[in-house]
């Protein structure tokens, strides 16, 4: 089944992007797209975080081992949108000015915040491949347990941004909340049965 | 997804950027058509345009109905902006259909098109303003008898938000200095304090859960600043009436100041011996201070102010350009706030 649903997932989540590069190329993104670009592409990257982290307790509830086989995918796909976001603020909004952009990543608590959970989530993405799986052995598992980190600097990120609807970044934030509180919970249910 | 697409704007009515670059071609070969199709009003737009020289006028088809009779009177004579600094720049416009969908007046809503799209219901005919504290002629006037002494004419003025990007704007209006005049203040009028109409049944921001200030918006300036010959109070844009999400029917233009201190539909002037409370002041007094001046030294906890984005953006035309002080107008300007320590007084 996997096989099936797979791919048909990869291209559902490239949908986003696709009706983003539409929109860009048409100039329909407003007379200041950098605003909507960031926005857009960082929510995303959020989603897909939450939607990886939510794999494991589905498997584990649902009985459905196979699913296991699409997080890598869906965590890349957070890796992606996150680029494109850190991209799109620097050439968009700092002009890839590099001085600038090194000054705003060390002086700006809520940039440093974004950039060392896209820092850990390029660490896993690079480190994804069968490959470094192979290589890595039981660090693999080790490192790729920053993804918690990652997804916690990320709503860190989005609350600190946001001047006024917070409504959206609490949604999130109950969301990673259970997410991470399942992952306690059973972990201690395991250490005292 | 939360992009949200004006939705009373049709394709059709957006002008195609080769009419809008040949759009003086269009007025004057246009006149006829428009005095035609418009009815009343049109005869003063008509007679405004034979040897019109303004600057940049509205896309024929976005452009605007008067509010009333006098509105139109009022626009048949405007003096062209000049053609060097500080009333004029020559830097490329803000497109008209840019400049009237990409605001912030939170009154109407917290997103960028939200006072475009939500304002429909906001009247400005009549309109009342009160004058009050340190002036001979205190009272309440009617928008109409105040501008009846007042010559229009035309401002390109770079507007700079704090929140990093930048438009190009051809003003209508005339210099506040002018209008403060004809209350004749006294001696101890140091500050002149601005007010923002409320009216939750047109403006439906004003009882939004999310709304975070207390209305109504208020402003101020010293009254230096209040008099100083670039201040402005506009009461139109490329040559038409102020559309409600730009302020509408008058706004106050201080270009070498960030855009939330450029006070939009006034209802209240107050003159004060005292420095007044200002809304965003009151809200992060370490953000926005109450000078907020443009300074590309002093930084805003969130956005760096040495660049910005000079609006439309497109992806192959990013147009991040360096901040000036004083916005540019450094030269008119800096003078009043000799001695000042302006990273202390941001």
């Amino acid at each position: 089944m996997v096989r099936l649903v797979k791919p048909s997932i990869f291209f559902m989540a490239l949908i986003p992007f696709i009706w983003l590069l539409l929109k860009v190329f048409q100039n329909d993104l407003g007379p200041d797209p950098a605003q909507a670009l960031s926005i857009e592409t960082g929510e995303w990257a959020l989603r897909f975080l939450l939607l990886t982290l939510a794999i494991t307790p589905f498997r584990q509830i649902f009985r459905m081992a196979e699913i296991a086989r699409l997080r890598r995918m869906i965590g890349l796909f957070a890796f992606f949108y996150a680029s494109i976001h850190f991209l799109s603020w620097m050439a968009f909004i700092l002009g890839f000015r590099w001085l600038a952009i090194a000054e705003e990543l060390v002086e700006r608590p809520y940039i440093t915040v974004g950039f060392l959970a896209y820092v850990i989530l390029f660490l896993l993405g690079v480190t994804s491949t069968n490959s470094m799986v192979r290589r890595l052995g039981k660090n693999w598992k080790r490192l790729h347990k920053f993804v918690y980190a990652a997804s916690i600097l990320a709503i860190v990120h989005l609350l600190w941004i946001l001047r006024t609807d917070v409504t959206e970044a609490v949604i999130y934030g109950v969301l990673l909340v259970i997410l991470l509180g399942y992952r306690i919970i059973r972990k201690l249910k395991l250490n005292f049965a | 997804m939360i992009i949200k697409k004006p939705s009373d704007i049709k394709p059709s009515e957006i002008t195609p950027e080769s009419v809008y670059l040949n759009r003086r071609d269009f007025i004057k070969n246009g006149t006829k058509l428009i005095a035609g199709s418009a009815g009343i009003a049109s005869s003063f737009t008509a007679m405004a345009q034979e040897g019109d020289a303004l600057k940049a006028r509205a896309p024929a088809a976005m452009r605007r109905t008067p509010p009333a009779a006098w509105w139109a009177a009022k626009f048949s004579n405007i003096k062209p902006a000049p053609d060097s600094e500080p009333y004029f720049t020559s830097e490329p416009l803000t497109p008209y259909e840019d400049v009237t969908i990409y605001n912030n007046f939170y009154e109407f809503g917290m997103n960028k098109a939200d006072p475009a799209t939500r304002s429909g219901e906001f009247k400005t005919e009549p309109w009342t303003v009160e004058i009050t504290g340190e002036v001979a002629k205190p009272g309440k006037y009617d928008l109409e008898d105040l501008m009846k002494p007042m010559d229009l004419q035309e401002r390109i003025y770079r507007l700079r938000c704090v929140e990093a990007w930048s438009m190009v704007i051809p003003w209508i209006g005339f210099p506040l200095a002018d209008l403060i005049k004809q209350f004749e203040p006294t001696s101890k009028a140091k500050f002149v304090e601005f007010e923002t109409i409320v009216d939750a049944d047109s403006m439906p921001g004003i009882n939004s859960r999310f709304a975070i200030v207390s209305w109504p918006y208020r402003e101020g300036l010293r009254i230096d600043e209040a008099t100083n010959p670039l201040t402005f109070i506009a009461v139109g844009l490329y040559g038409s009436y102020l559309p409600a999400q730009n302020g509408a029917p008058w706004r106050l233009v201080v270009p070498w100041k960030y855009g939330f201190k450029s006070i939009k539909s006034i209802v209240k002037i107050n003159f004060r011996e005292t420095q007044p409370n200002t809304t965003w002041n009151d809200l992060q007094a370490n953000e926005y201070g109450f000078y907020a001046n443009v300074n590309p030294e002093v930084h805003h906890p969130r956005w760096r102010q040495d660049m910005e984005r000079r609006l439309p953006q497109t992806l192959l035309s990013r147009r991040v350009i360096e901040t000036q002080m004083f916005n540019g107008y450094g030269e008119h300007v800096a003078h009043m706030y000799d001695g000042m320590d302006l990273s202390r007084y941001y």
